[in-house]
């Protein structure tokens, strides 16, 4: 089985954002929830690189592990989804993710939160796949009809990548190769615990 | 028509040069930004750069939401590793510990009996205010070290025995009433700051209270006041565990309103290591007020304690009580003496 992962190839990022606007709209994400947002690091400097980030799909998951009620569950893809019926909204998968990812319709005072909404690398969530009803929870489940995920898909400089681990890792690699630099494969380490060892001699000045 | 430089006036060529010398003395430290030589691309940030430099990487974003400028925070996996492994064991064997340490205490030494036995009469300890205070505080410990404890064992413990439907409708109660219960928990032990702050200052009746052993050693009974050694201790222990408890406790009530996502993993952390002690610092509490000592637990029940215990175990206090002229109940069937 594919094991799902993004890859944001942060040299290509234009921060146009079109895979931030598309996630809301593809799958009606409510206002105040960004299941993908894009940071820019360094912004202004020379150098500065922006990242798209979301949901990384991390292999053993910090917040399926923190979870107090063990709402989480991964697919056989290897996407880490929840189940909003059980999820309490206790925050605890924030404090846990490396990345962000968990979104919550209100601030949490007194712990009113409600229930946490995160990407679903566009699969949906543990409802019939498809259904009105796994659409409302989770929105859209464009894995389940062949599609890869739409912030990806969108992507016009085809900096973001989803699909399948070790084909992405391996279009990174040809990429990095063929123009002789490359500011990572963001959140892998963290996320899989694994780095795509892009090959490239150091730079005079670095 | 032909060189035009030549018809310029040689001093308005003068100040052209001037001019010209002045742009090109402020445009001299854009040219010293030449170009990286192998292009702009070979200067740009790296991520194992940033993440050796700072515990997280933060950046710029276009969304109300500033907690999603940090893009990276890898001490997630941290405290990850605390909540699955370390906080469980140090619970456990911290909860359990203590617990299995009086029940030992209790099936080998035995409750520590009223040695004079019990007289006929009677001494008021504690008013109803502070006792209702009191229990106030219990019922709402109860609920909030439950609830507490259901966050980090419940998922192990008591999920597999109820499923998860029944286990997420608990949890979520749970989460609620621990969040409002801390309200009348703190309110009354502030009530009992005030109401017994005094008392509890320590003395030197209370070094030597500790040099004989509180008592735990047979038939000595160290002389102490309405307080002994160990109650003071733990009362200003219990206190700054309520300080403990609460102040992290408000980081965690109005999350990230003060602090960022490190700031809230580490008032979670603290949060949690005070309660597990305080639960401990409570089962002893438990045992000695309601088990481990005969007559003690009628202090917090009627409010009136048997004589003789008041004598064994707060022998200046009793003196104190009696010096004043306090309301001590008379023998069953007395009647009272006319003062002529």
């Amino acid at each position: 089985m594919a094991q799902m992962k993004f890859l944001c190839d942060a040299d290509r990022c234009i921060e146009c954002n079109a895979c931030v606007t598309s996630c809301k709209n593809e799958n009606e994400v409510p206002w105040g929830i960004n299941r993908r947002r894009v940071v820019t690091i360094d912004d202004g400097e020379p150098g500065e690189r922006s990242v798209s980030m979301a949901c990384m799909h991390c292999t053993d998951a910090p917040c399926a592990a923190v979870c107090p009620v063990n709402c989480f569950y991964t697919t056989d893809d290897g996407v880490v989804l929840h189940n909003k019926d059980l999820c309490i909204g206790c925050g605890y998968c924030f404090y846990a993710c490396p990345f962000g990812a968990p979104q919550y319709p209100r601030v949490g005072n007194f712990g009113s939160r409600g229930k946490m909404d995160k990407c679903t690398f566009c699969a949906g969530g543990p409802e019939q796949d498809g259904s009105p009803i796994e659409y409302e929870k989770y929105g859209a489940n464009r894995l389940a009809e062949g599609k890869l995920p739409i912030c990806a898909e969108v992507c016009s400089t085809r900096a973001l990548l989803a699909g399948d681990g070790t084909v992405v890792a391996q279009i990174y690699q040809d990429r990095v190769a063929r123009r002789g630099y490359g500011s990572g494969a963001w959140g892998w380490q963290t996320a899989y615990n694994e780095t795509v060892e892009t090959g490239t001699a150091p730079h005079r000045g670095d | 028509m032909s060189k035009p430089m030549a018809r310029i006036h040689p001093r308005i060529r003068l100040v052209l040069a001037a001019i010209a010398l002045v742009v090109f003395a402020f445009a001299a430290p854009v040219a010293a930004q030449a170009p990286h030589p192998d292009g702009p691309n070979a200067a740009a940030v790296k991520e194992q750069q940033l993440l050796q430099q700072n515990y997280l990487i933060q950046g710029r974003g276009t969304i109300a939401d500033t907690r999603s400028y940090v893009v990276e925070q890898p001490l997630g996996r941290v405290w990850r590793l605390i909540q699955e492994v370390w906080l469980r064991w140090i619970g456990a064997v911290v909860i359990l510990g203590v617990a299995t340490l009086f029940a030992v205490l209790y099936f080998t030494l035995g409750p520590t009996r009223i040695e004079a036995g019990r007289s006929d009469r009677k001494i008021p300890r504690f008013k109803s205010f502070e006792r209702v205070t009191h229990w106030m505080i219990a019922m709402s410990f109860t609920i909030l070290a439950l609830t507490g404890l259901n966050i980090t064992f419940g998922r192990v413990l008591l999920l597999p025995l109820v499923g998860p439907q029944a286990f997420s409708w608990w949890s979520l109660l749970a989460k609620y009433a621990h969040a409002y219960a801390s309200f009348p928990f703190v309110l009354g032990v502030v009530v009992l700051f005030l109401l017994w702050a005094k008392a509890n200052i320590p003395t030197a009746v209370d070094i030597r209270w500790f040099k004989a052993g509180g008592g735990m050693v047979k038939h000595v009974h160290p002389p102490a006041d309405k307080f002994n050694g160990g109650q003071k201790a733990y009362f200003w222990v219990a206190m700054l565990g309520t300080v403990g408890v609460a102040v992290s406790g408000v980081f965690l009530l109005f999350p990230f309103y003060w602090t960022n996502v490190m700031g809230m993993q580490i008032s979670q952390l603290i949060h949690a290591l005070i309660a597990v002690a305080f639960i401990a610092l409570i089962i002893a509490h438990i045992y000695i007020g309601a088990v481990g000592l005969e007559g003690g637990w009628e202090a917090m029940a009627s409010g009136e304690v048997d004589l003789n215990w008041a004598k064994q175990h707060h022998s200046l206090w009793v003196e104190r009580e009696f010096g004043q002229g306090r309301n001590v109940a008379p023998p069953a069937g007395a009647t009272p003496t006319p003062v002529a």
